[in-house]
């Protein structure tokens, strides 16, 4: 049996680099050990990518959802839940978050999913060459009014988001360089959208329009000439700041939580020495992201950051969802289940605005605390799923339990999940009322399933639970 | 202090997004109107004309009638000095009034500490909205936040004995109440235990709710129609906050500009007949800002991002009119190509503190401003 210790840390690792696992998953990854599983994680391409044609089968709809909107979360949602590739649905999930982009004005999720494919695909390699794609992604050109930035009317949605929200941060850059990098990226557009009736939608497509770009002498960061958006992007790439604070985000997500991003012009990391790490990886690897989720996931500093981090509401959806099994299917009520992210604050692909979700203790709010609990508690209440049957079956196993043991392997059992004595003893003091579980009769094994659902209820309940 | 029927209410609709003042407040007769705003200019037959000077957006008919009834006061030119043309940044000095520096109360938080500092009424602030609006967030002040219809506002409402259930959130109260860890346990365990409670008060709103006023079926008129669910039930609630957007028109303004103050106005317009109808709206104001206006040179199909913009604030007790000016449209006067700030947002903020919520603006604003007369 795996040292207790190991498999904390495998959870941990689980949950940041994935969406958490199950006991025997997390057993069969302690025998493989921690660096060799960073490593499986850091090349998806060595487990099997997800069964879409299963989804499709049964859910023709979610391959070009249009406008409809469960139809893309379904999709989106699908990945989520049965991906074998945790960490490059992660990463994905990542850059959605740094990249918000949402349907509230693209109304397109055919083109949101590709945006998301994007991230699937490139969010590992290079971060220059992402920002290159992404630029170049219709989605976002759309998104950040990029087709309406012309060589005689400079739009500057783009340009500055660019700079404050993907690559720099606010106080790195003046409001001349904002309009010269906006400038540059003149003509960076997408093909005439083909009318929607009568065939449907038809996907966009990148398009450089050298007419329409403004080829003029332009100063950006320093640097002088007669600048496209390649050049503004490698300009960016060359700042210091630039590989701090795409360090920051990935702290943020990764690692622990961090102020809003409008705060860290102000505000300093609340580990310097982390980002200094991750930006020098940044630095030494000319921007490949794998190397630095690579010195991030075996630093000391992660593996210290154990419940650091406050759950978002995808990874307590998506997380509760595979923990629990049964949802690995398509079924009806597949629509429903993805929108349950937004009920909790997180809309997915559907983001408030360009600067994404306010993380952190933000997600909590006592309408946004109520969410998650009944949907969490819902699930594991549910002795017929059968991760909670799992669960129920390990400690059958042990025999006759006593308060404290019951408590003690529902909190092994649900993470290993860490709680403060008081919550603990409240914990045991509702065990206590119950007297000690046994499964020896029919009788008595229904009431001990009851009962060890619903201590499983009262501990996805808990304050701690509620982080990563 | 426990609120009695007719105490002031304030309730905030924020237009997310960086609402464009020069398509909201027209001042039709300035030249310079259609110089800068050759694509999306809108045509003088369709302004509605409140004045000689200025007229409305085409989409603001219900608000226009708000003027007319003298209940509309327009602020112009609110802004601030340096402003950081980031709808974030921005938002947040409106919410913490603190330009200079990261804030971490807001302002309408620090009015419900000192209206319930004991938090004997954790619905003093009810907020509608997907998050916790900054300018409600002040550490230990509860604000119930409802996301969906007020009638699933509770906890594990799956356990089916209602004795265990009972039993098991007695002890879920147990488990939020000690103060344990850093500051975010804090935090998680007060929003529990006032979750908890307000759930329990909260649910008899939509109860006794009975109107004869239909609400369109839009997003902001479903928050609105929950605001006076709550406001008619009497339950003490004296902040509500609401948001609508997204005002961010970069491009293809006209329409969508239009279309996002229709849902406004209208909105208000039923919001504001419900509460009459039922003789509640005496005791209310509704505050209407943006984190910035827009660019005052079109960029061919929308705006850039801004500095000054208008501020409206509208009920029976309102002062209608004109305070404040309009900022020059001339180049000369422009910081960046944007209107140049001609009231500091903070002044607004301190008349409804003093004149309509009978509190000393000072600490909340953190300073001395100058208070236009829009309220008694």
């Amino acid at each position: 049996m795996a040292h207790q210790e190991d498999i904390a840390l495998m959870a941990h690792l689980m949950r940041r680099a994935g969406f958490g696992a199950g006991r025997d998953e997390l057993e069969a990854r302690v025998a493989k050990g921690y660096e060799a599983t960073v490593e499986e994680l850091l090349h998806p391409e060595t487990q099997p990518p997800v069964d879409i044609y299963t989804l499709l089968r049964y859910q023709p709809a979610a391959l070009l959802p249009g406008g409809q909107p469960p139809m893309g979360n379904v999709n989106y949602m699908y990945y989520l839940v049965n991906t074998k590739r945790p960490l490059e649905e992660k990463v994905t999930l990542f850059w959605h978050h740094v990249f918000a982009t949402g349907n509230s004005k693209v109304d397109n999720y055919d083109q949101l999913l590709e945006q998301i494919a994007l991230f699937r695909e490139k969010g590992m390699g290079n971060y220059r060459d992402l920002l290159v794609a992404i630029a170049r992604n219709p989605t976002m050109i759309f998104w950040l009014d990029n087709n309406e930035n012309h060589g005689t009317a400079v739009n500057e949605n783009w340009g500055r988001e660019l700079l404050e929200l993907f690559s720099m941060g606010v106080g790195n850059y003046t409001e001349k360089d904002v309009r010269d990098a906006s400038r540059a990226f003149t003509g960076w557009t997408f093909e005439t959208k083909i009318p929607r009736l009568p065939f449907g939608r038809f996907p966009w497509k990148f398009e450089y329009r050298a007419e329409d770009h403004d080829d003029g002498e332009k100063e950006f960061l320093g640097r002088r000439g007669r600048l496209n958006g390649e050049d503004i992007i490698n300009t960016i790439v060359e700042q210091p700041a630039c590989a701090r604070f795409v360090s920051r985000h990935l702290y943020n997500f990764f690692v622990a939580d961090e102020p809003q991003v409008p705060a860290w012009s102000i505000d300093a990391p609340r580990d310097p020495k982390a980002i200094d790490t991750l930006a020098t990886a940044f630095r030494d690897s000319q921007y490949d992201i794998r190397s630095v989720l690579r010195v991030l996931f075996n630093s000391s500093f992660f593996k210290n950051a154990r419940f650091q981090h406050m759950k978002s509401p995808a990874e307590v959806v998506v997380g509760s969802l595979r923990l629990v099994g049964g949802s690995e299917l398509p079924r009806p009520g597949y629509g429903e289940l993805s929108m349950q992210p937004s009920y909790m604050g997180q809309d997915l692909l559907n983001p408030p605005s360009v600067e994404g979700w306010h993380t952190g203790p933000e997600w909590i709010n006592s309408g946004s605390l109520m969410a998650r609990i009944n949907f969490v508690a819902e699930l594991v209440g549910d002795p017929s799923l059968p991760g909670v049957r799992s669960i129920i079956d390990r400690l059958k196993a042990k025999g006759t339990l006593s308060p404290e043991q019951l408590v003690d392997g529902c909190l092994d059992l649900l993470g290993p999940v860490e709680v403060g004595t008081d919550t603990r003893r409240e914990l045991i003091d509702q065990a206590k009322e119950w007297g000690p579980m046994s499964w020896d009769s029919e009788v008595k094994a229904r009431t001990a399933d009851k009962r060890t659902a619903e201590m499983l209820q009262l501990i996805v309940a808990t304050r701690e639970y509620q982080f990563a | 202090m426990a609120a009695t029927q007719k105490d002031p209410v304030i309730v905030v609709l924020q237009l997310s997004g960086g609402n464009d003042y020069l398509n909201t407040v027209i001042p039709f007769n300035d030249p310079l109107y259609r110089d800068n705003r050759p694509a999306v200019g809108l045509p003088d037959d369709q302004i509605l004309h409140f004045d000689k000077t200025y007229g409305f957006n085409p989409a603001m008919a219900p608000l226009k009638k708000v003027w007319d009834e003298g209940k509309l006061a327009v602020l112009h030119g609110v802004g601030y000095a340096n402003s950081p043309r980031s709808h974030f940044r921005s938002m947040d000095i409106w919410h913490t009034c603190e330009p200079d520096k990261v804030g971490t109360e807001g302002w309408l938080g620090r009015v419900a500490r000192e209206y319930d500092p004991n938090k004997e009424n954790v619905v003093t602030v009810v907020s509608f909205g997907p998050s916790l609006f900054r300018a409600l967030s002040v550490p230990g002040v509860p604000v119930a936040c409802v996301a969906g219809p007020l009638e699933k506002y509770g906890f594990l409402p799956t356990i089916q004995e209602r004795a265990q259930r009972l039993n098991v959130l007695d002890r879920f109260a147990r488990m939020y109440a000690p103060a344990v860890g850093s500051g975010v346990m804090e935090y998680l365990g007060t929003t529990g235990l006032d979750s908890l409670k307000g759930a329990d008060i909260l649910k008899v709103a939509p109860q006794r709710y009975a109107s004869t006023v239909k609400y369109p079926e839009t997003q902001i008129a479903r928050k609105l129609r929950g605001i006076a669910q709550v406001h008619l039930a009497d339950l003490g609630s004296r902040i509500f906050y609401c948001d609508h957007g997204s005002f961010d028109t970069h491009a293809g303004q006209n329409p969508g500009h239009g279309a996002l103050w229709s849902a406004v106005t209208e909105g208000l317009d039923a919001f504001m007949t419900d509460l009459r109808e039922h003789d509640h709206a005496d005791n209310v104001i509704v505050l209407l800002f943006s984190e910035f206006g827009r660019r005052v040179h079109d960029n061919g199909s929308g705006t850039d991002h801004g500095a000054a913009g208008p501020v409206f604030v509208l009920g029976e007790k309102v002062k209608g009119g004109h305070y404040g000016e309009y900022p020059s449209l001339k180049a000369e006067k422009l910081v960046q190509g944007d209107l140049n700030p001609s009231m500091d947002f903070r002044s607004v903020y301190s008349t409804i503190l003093e004149k309509w919520l009978k509190l000393d603006p000072k600490p909340i604003v953190g300073g001395t401003f100058e208070q236009p007369a829009f309220l008694n």
